[in-house]
This record gives structure tokens, C-alpha cells and sequence, in this order.
């Protein structure tokens, strides 16, 4: 198997990734078991810790899995402080603090249940899941090639995207040398005077920097037309605004029972193919080309479909027993055998990703100015 | 093969160029030259269709590619023709790694996949940047990005390069690199190259054709050594030239040194050092160490700035002088060691009263002035009209500080933080983009505050600059000191930083007038 040159350390195609993980994060929204979830969260651990490169943007996990941690603990601090546990296992009996009349309703303190504690904690558990989830395909995949993979007709949002992450980092820059640069002389020192002497002079330099950015795009080609005729150009936006009509009706009659059935999925089956349609037509009058784009082989094929089919066997799990995925607070959390299938699945797909491949040298950190 | 025909071009009711005609050969470097806001950068964005895109302005008259007018067509679709490099290489970067800004421009042509690949490596040969190609574009030197970017608009295949003060941001040696690469380009590919660009010295020898915008919307363009006769603006090899009476002016040092033998014998004895003040006061930096996390910046440094001198801090980019500027100011962070002004670390100071012992002028001026006009800058740092008109004359009060040519902005800035009345005045690459009149204007001013007592410190790449300033220099490399004295003993010892006076007369002669003075 290690032979095959899809397997060669290389980065995998992002949207693979985030397949993956968008999979992994249907489970995690599928269930409040707290043993599923936290397998879930230690297959997208154990991928992360595995699979990813040594760019900046890997390195972000922690953060995420920081944040997770926070949810929970703010789910159970909610689940004490407003109370609403009427029912149930007494664990601390707090006083009430009596609040007036409008805010009915509302507990302040009282008494804590064994239930809603442990309703906090689950229900914390699966939105720290999904946050640690969306984490980890940030820190596999490259944000700047996801923009770039964008279909062809899209390809102006991606750039100004691509182009909007490069610009974040430069504004950090630029605040952090006029900072300096405004404490070498006198002026205004009451607060909105140095407000104004921090912003005004970063806006310019911002202002001016995508002046020139523009100026540079477009002396090397950016936005040159295509060789199609101004009735194409027209057919493909009709098509387009009729495919996002069709999209709008369609799913508002299947979220209204009451609408009648013909506009609901066929509608929006409709709304599809004419937005589908529409791109293609826009995406053809597009002459660019791509560098060295990213291949799509077996092991994305791989990685996007242990996410699929784990998502699809929890959708599935949680109708037929769904005391499993919701456990009731009052019991012993059970793990089934589909369970430890679901997690055995996305961790095995993850592994069939190829080590990721070399990353940039080295480098020194930019000559910044530290300023105390 | 390109061609300008009675180009006019017109900002409200203020001409910038007037009916200039203007014929670029294939294969042919142009250099574009003359005073600030002279129009060069116009003349440049009319070629590329930035001007007046981007500019705003009226156009008039016609250019023309092979005998078509593209005068109409955008920038966008004359990319595969025209290609340009802008004053600042990093601002125009699209992409995050060299590899793929190489691949760019030939992305939006629409170009095989197999023809990108095969350009991108030639390129990448071609440049000398082979073993950059995964590196971010931002951490790259000044002259690595510089190369990045001639290659990324060199993938399309260009037939005209537009290069606007390509070496201006650079030390001497990445800024030869940079040249070097240039004539190689026009020799092998036969590009034409049409470059703006202050500082003369450099270029001149590499240029085919002249061309000398007047200020007053009039071009004369013709071989340079002829229009060098009487240009008012000229390298110093030019100017000593004329003080010598050679004809034909001589464009390079080798040229200059084959005729400079009799000269030599006539000049007799060159001048020496004035012997180092040894008045108290002033700044002593002892054993100043910076680190920026990991990266040692400046290691164990240890310098005196007397009162009445004018110290230059040279070295190449990335060598560590802005960041021992702003230690010594006590702003920036110091590792260890100690500064000291007349008994006292600006760095133990608040920021208030560190101004009134050191003053910096950081590297950007700009980032100095918030307010809208320039009597407003002045009001609320207590800064004097009267100390900015000693600076330079005529600065309306009302103007915008945007709105200032840079030599102005500079003296502006400049009073701003002056008004503290520092004894201690360090500038950070205050000559960048500043043409020759105004430099010596800047050196003048440097030159006065030093005979008022001050001691000032100044970081730049601009060796003809250091040679009409300085009295003393100090050289940076990795952060460390490599080599310190008088002007011209630093100046024999390493030639890298000679000005063209040494080179061509040898050690002990520095500046034209100088020469003049023997003569």
C-alpha cells in the first residue's frame, strides 16, 4: 500500500477534510451520549495529532480544544446559577434569590439536580464536539487552498476571501508600528484624541496598501474577460436568479407542512439544477487556469467517505435506539457496538490520509519592532 | 516598438506631462529620471494604464504597441504585454508563497498546466530563487521580494517591464543583484525595460536611453552621457566629470578611474579626518542586546554618540539597525546593557519625558501624522511653524500632510519631533525616495543640527548620502558591529560602501566639492 504514489507524503485536498470533519461533527450533533462524544472528539484528537503539517494554522487545535473545555464548564456554571431543576436528585440545596415579577420564569440559584447537572454537561459535551471537530479541520486543511479549490464562477469571492486572510495579519503590523511610531511625539492625549492618532494613521496605510494590491492585480491580468458573448453572459444570470428562486420556494414549502407538495421537492430540486446550470455557464466564461491544483485520488476518497458513512450509521443509529444516543439522566450512559463502529470508522478513514507533506523551510520571524 | 505620441496628462487643472512623445526600442533599458514629483511615476502608470485608472486625471494623445493604440485597453488585458512592478514589491503580492506568485499572473491568462510548470521552474532559474520557491512571500529580504516579483510578472512573458524605483528600499549589494538580473533580462530575452529611479549612480551605467522629465510636464530623452552634460539632475561621477572637464562624460567607475590618473597628481594630498570631538554628553550605548522572540537582532552593541557629529548606521537589510534605533530610544525592548543620555536610561522614562532625550524618526514618517492639515501636526506637538520653515521653506499650513511631496513630509515629521528639543536625534532611512536636491538639503540640515550640539544618528543604505553627512560611521552585520571609525577610514576599508568619488580618486576624497575645493 505505501508504494502507491497517491500514498507519498503530500497534503491532502482540503475539502476532503472538511468533509471528514463535517461528517464527524453530524455524529457529534446526533447524540448527547457523553462516551460517542468524547470518542468523537478523541478521533479528531488523535487525526489532528497524526495527520497535520507544521504550517501556522496546525497549530490552532489547542485553541479550539481550549474553547471546547470553556463551553462545557459555562453549560454546568448556567445549569447552577438559573437552576430549573424542579425535578430529579437533589445534589446542593441553594437558596432562591427572589427576582420581581417581569422576569418570570426565571430561576436565580436554588436548588441543583443531579439531572439538569448532568443535562448541562452532555449538552456541552456535544457543542464542545463540534466546535473541537470544526478545530481540527482547520488545523488539517490549508483555509488559503479551500478558497482556492472554489468552482470557477465563484472565483472572485474567493480571492477577495484569500486576499482578506492576507490582509489580517499586515493590519496587526501596521497598528503595532504606528503604536510605536505615535509614542515618539507629542500630541493628543486625552482618549478619543488617541484613538484617532492610532486609527487614522493605520486606515491610511490599510487604504493605501489595497490601492496598490489592486493596481498589482490588475497589471497582472486579474479579471480579464473571456471571449463570451453579452446573450450568454445574460443566460447564465437568468439562470442563476431562477435557480435561486426556485431554491427560496422549495424550501420553504418542505419547511411548511401546509404548502402544497409540488412546490416543495421537486421545486427545490429544480431551484438546484438552474443554480447548478447557471454556474457552469458563469464558470465557462471564465479562461483561467491552475497551478498545480491540488489531485483528488483514493485516499480523499477515503477520508470523505469514513466521514459520510460514519455521519450516515449515526443518523441512522439514533432513530432505531435512540435511548442509546440520548441517554436519560436518570441512567448509566450504555456504549453499543454501533457506536465504537461510527468512531472505528472516521478514525480509520483519517488514517488513510498520507502524511502531510514538506512544509516551508525554516524561516526567520519578521524583523518587528518590539515594543514594551 | 512601444510608443508615446503627445501624451498630456492633467490633474484638475494642474499638467503633470505635456504633449510628451516618447519611443521605446526592443531590447532597450530606459531610465526615467528627475526631480520629485517630476512626473516619472505618471509617466509610468500611462504606459501600464494605471494613470489615470487608478489616478484619476485627464489623458490626452496616444500610445501605441506595435503600432496599435492600447491607450483604451485596461490594465488587466494588457498583462501579457506590459508588466509592472510597483515601488513597494510586497504590496502587490497576491499569493502567499513564491511558487504560486510566479503562477499568478499566468493563471488569469488562462495558460496549460504544463506551460505554467515549465515557465515557473525557468523562472525560478532564471532569478536565482530556485531554493525560495516553498518560502512565505513576507519573510522574505527586500531583494528576494524584489526578485519575486520581476519573476511573476516575467512568467507571462512580458515585452515591456515597467519598473518603478526598483532599488530604491535596498542595500548597494542586493540592489546590484537586482540590476544585474535587469541586464541580463534585456541582453538574453531582449525585453525592453523602462525603470523610474532616483538614485542614479546605480542605473546609469546600465541604461541605454535617458530620459529627463523637467518638472513642467516636458521630457528630453537622448544617450545619457550627452543629456548628463547639463542635466540638473546627475550622479557624482557625472558631476565630477564636469568639474574635470572630461569629454566625453565618463557613466562608469572603470571608465572615471582610466582618466582620473592626471587628476589624481593634481589633487595632491586628499583631506583627512577632522580629528573626533571628545565634548561630554550626548549618547553611550553599552553592550545593548535585542531579541524579537528567538532572533537574536542586535548582539552586544556598544556605541557613543557624541554631541556636534553625525554618526551613519549602515548594513544590509535585516541587519539589525532599526531595532538598535528604537532600543537606544528606549521605546523598543532592550535585552540587556545599558543607554545612557547625560546620566539617564531613556528606557526607566515615560514616554513624555523619553522624548526630550532622544527623538526617533521612525522609518515610515507617515505614521507620525494623524491630523488633516499641517498647521493642526504642529499645534499639537507644540512644534513651531517657524522651526518646519527653517526646515523647508513654504509649506502652506493648510495642506493636507498626505498632500506634501516627501521631502516635505520628511521635514515635517521631522519638526514634529524636534519640538521636544532632544539632544539625541536618531533617524530611521529618512533618504528613501528623495531625490538628490533634497538630500542635500536633508544632509544640510543634519549637518546644522549637529553644529547646534546635537548628536545624531542616522540608519541608511545611501552610501553618496553617508559621504555628504556623516563624520563617522558604523557598519552592522547579524546585529553586530563589524566595523566603526571616521568616515573615511570606514569607507577605505570596505569598499561595498564607497561612494563613487572614492572608488574613482581613492581613499581620502568623498565628495565632488571637495575636489571642486582643490581644483
Amino acid at each position: 500500500m505505501s508504494a502507491l504514489p497517491s500514498r507519498l507524503a503530500r497534503d491532502l485536498h482540503p475539502v476532503a477534510w472538511w468533509g471528514w470533519a463535517i461528517g464527524l461533527a453530524v455524529v457529534a450533533s446526533m447524540t448527547t451520549n457523553p462516551w460517542l462524544l468524547l470518542l468523537v472528539a478523541a478521533v479528531a484528537a488523535l487525526v489532528v495529532a497524526a495527520r497535520r503539517g507544521d504550517q501556522p494554522w496546525s497549530r490552532s487545535f489547542r485553541l479550539y480544544v481550549a474553547l471546547a473545555a470553556v463551553i462545557v464548564v459555562v453549560r454546568v456554571l448556567f445549569r447552577i446559577i438559573f437552576g430549573g431543576g424542579d425535578f430529579g436528585l437533589v445534589l446542593l440545596d441553594l437558596p432562591e434569590v427572589p427576582l420581581p415579577g417581569w422576569a418570570l420564569g426565571v430561576h436565580l440559584l436554588g436548588p441543583v439536580t443531579r439531572e439538569s447537572l448532568l443535562f448541562g454537561l452532555y449538552d456541552g459535551l456535544r457543542l464542545g464536539t463540534i466546535v473541537i471537530c470544526v478545530g481540527a479541520a482547520n488545523s488539517l486543511a490549508n483555509p488559503k487552498r479551500l478558497l482556492r479549490s472554489m468552482p470557477a464562477a465563484l472565483y472572485e469571492v474567493g480571492t477577495a476571501l484569500v486576499v482578506a486572510v492576507s490582509v489580517l495579519p499586515q493590519l496587526a503590523d501596521s497598528l503595532r508600528r504606528v503604536r510605536a511610531a505615535q509614542r515618539l511625539r507629542g500630541g493628543d492625549t486625552r482618549r478619543v484624541g488617541r484613538l484617532r492618532r492610532l486609527v487614522v494613521p493605520v486606515l491610511e496605510d490599510a487604504l493605501e496598501r489595497s490601492l496598490a494590491l489592486a493596481a498589482g492585480m490588475d497589471t497582472r491580468g486579474y479579471g480579464r474577460a473571456g471571449e463570451l458573448t453579452p446573450a450568454r453572459r445574460r443566460r447564465s444570470g437568468a439562470l442563476m436568479l431562477a435557480g435561486l428562486c426556485g431554491l427560496c420556494v422549495g424550501t420553504y414549502a418542505v419547511l411548511d407542512r401546509t404548502a402544497p407538495r409540488v412546490l416543495a421537492l421537486p421545486m427545490l430540486a429544480l431551484g438546484v439544477v438552474a443554480a447548478l446550470l447557471g454556474m457552469v455557464g458563469a464558470g465557462r466564461r471564465v479562461t483561467r487556469t491552475r497551478y498545480r491544483p491540488d489531485p483528488w485520488l483514493l485516499p480523499e476518497w477515503l477520508v470523505l467517505g469514513s466521514g459520510a458513512a460514519a455521519a450516515t450509521l449515526a443518523v441512522v443509529a439514533s432513530n432505531r435506539d435512540v435511548l442509546a444516543a440520548y441517554p436519560a439522566p436518570d441512567s448509566w450512559p450504555a456504549l453499543t457496538v454501533t457506536h465504537l463502529a461510527v468512531a472505528g470508522i472516521a478514525l480509520l478513514g483519517g488514517m488513510a490520509a498520507p502524511a502531510p507533506g514538506g512544509a516551508e523551510q525554516a524561516a526567520v520571524g519578521p524583523a518587528a519592532v518590539v515594543v514594551r | 516598438m512601444i510608443e508615446l505620441r503627445g501624451v498630456g496628462l492633467a490633474y484638475e487643472e494642474t499638467p503633470v506631462l505635456r504633449g510628451v512623445d516618447l519611443t521605446v526600442a526592443e531590447g532597450e533599458l530606459v531610465l526615467v529620471t528627475g526631480a520629485t514629483g517630476s512626473g516619472k511615476s505618471t509617466l509610468l502608470g500611462v504606459l501600464t494604464g494605471l494613470v489615470p485608472r487608478f489616478s484619476g486625471g485627464t489623458l490626452s494623445g496616444d500610445v501605441l504597441l506595435d503600432g496599435t493604440s492600447i491607450v483604451r485597453t485596461p490594465p488587466r488585458e494588457r498583462a501579457h504585454l506590459i508588466g509592472y512592478v510597483g515601488q513597494d514589491p510586497a504590496a502587490g503580492f497576491v499569493t502567499d508563497t513564491v511558487e504560486e506568485e510566479l503562477a499568478y499572473g499566468m493563471e488569469q491568462l488562462g495558460l496549460p498546466g504544463e506551460t505554467m510548470r515549465r515557465r515557473v521552474e525557468e523562472t525560478l532559474d532564471l532569478l536565482g530563487i530556485a531554493d525560495l520557491r516553498r518560502r512565505d512571500l513576507r519573510r522574505l529580504s527586500g531583494g528576494e521580494q524584489q526578485r519575486v516579483a520581476l519573476g511573476s510578472v516575467l512568467t507571462m512573458h512580458p515585452r515591456v517591464l515597467v519598473l518603478d524605483e526598483p532599488t530604491s528600499a535596498l542595500d548597494p549589494t542586493a540592489a546590484e543583484d537586482v540590476l544585474a538580473t535587469l541586464t541580463r533580462l534585456v541582453h538574453d530575452l531582449g525585453v525592453s525595460v523602462v525603470m523610474a529611479e532616483h538614485r542614479l549612480e546605480r542605473v546609469v551605467p546600465f541604461a541605454d536611453t535617458l530620459v529627463v522629465l523637467d518638472g513642467r510636464g516636458g521630457l528630453r530623452s537622448g544617450v545619457p552621457a550627452e543629456l548628463l552634460a547639463d542635466s540638473p539632475v546627475a550622479p557624482p561621477i557625472v558631476e565630477l566629470g564636469r568639474a574635470a572637464g572630461w569629454q566625453p562624460l565618463p557613466l562608469t567607475v572603470r571608465d572615471a578611474r582610466r582618466r582620473a590618473a592626471g587628476l589624481r597628481e593634481r589633487l595632491g594630498v586628499p583631506p583627512a579626518d577632522a580629528p573626533e570631538t571628545t565634548a561630554a554628553g550626548g549618547l553611550v550605548g553599552r553592550g545593548v542586546t535585542v531579541t524579537h522572540g528567538s532572533t537574536l537582532a542586535v548582539h552586544d552593541v556598544s556605541l557613543t554618540l557624541r554631541p556636534g557629529t553625525v554618526t551613519a548606521l549602515m548594513g544590509r537589510n535585516g541587519s539589525g539597525k532599526s531595532s538598535l534605533l528604537w532600543a537606544l530610544q528606549g521605546t523598543g525592548r532592550r535585552r540587556s546593557g545599558s543607554v545612557s543620555v547625560s546620566g539617564r536610561d531613556p528606557a526607566d522614562l515615560d514616554e513624555s519625558d523619553r522624548r526630550t532625550l532622544v527623538g526617533l524618526l521612525p522609518q515610515n514618517a507617515a505614521d507620525l501624522l494623524y491630523l488633516e492639515t499641517v498647521a493642526e501636526e504642529l499645534a499639537a506637538s507644540a512644534a513651531t511653524a517657524d522651526a518646519l520653515e527653517r526646515l523647508v521653506p513654504g509649506i502652506d499650513g493648510a495642506m493636507h500632510p498626505r498632500d506634501l511631496s516627501e521631502g516635505q513630509r520628511l521635514a515635517l515629521a521631522l519638526a514634529i519631533v524636534l519640538a521636544d528639543a532632544p539632544p539625541v536625534l536618531l533617524l530611521d532611512e529618512p533618504t528613501r525616495g528623495l531625490d538628490y536636491s533634497v538630500k542635500r538639503a536633508l544632509s544640510a540640515t543634519l549637518r546644522s543640527m549637529a553644529a547646534d550640539g546635537r548628536a545624531v544618528l542616522v540608519a541608511t543604505h545611501d552610501v553618496e548620502f553617508v559621504a555628504q553627512a556623516a563624520d563617522h560611521v558604523v557598519v552592522l552585520a547579524e546585529g553586530e558591529v563589524v566595523s566603526s571609525g571616521p568616515v573615511r577610514r570606514v569607507v577605505a576599508e570596505s569598499p561595498a560602501f564607497a561612494p563613487q568619488v572614492t572608488k574613482v580618486l581613492g581613499a581620502g576624497w568623498l565628495r565632488v566639492d571637495e575636489v571642486v575645493a582643490r581644483l
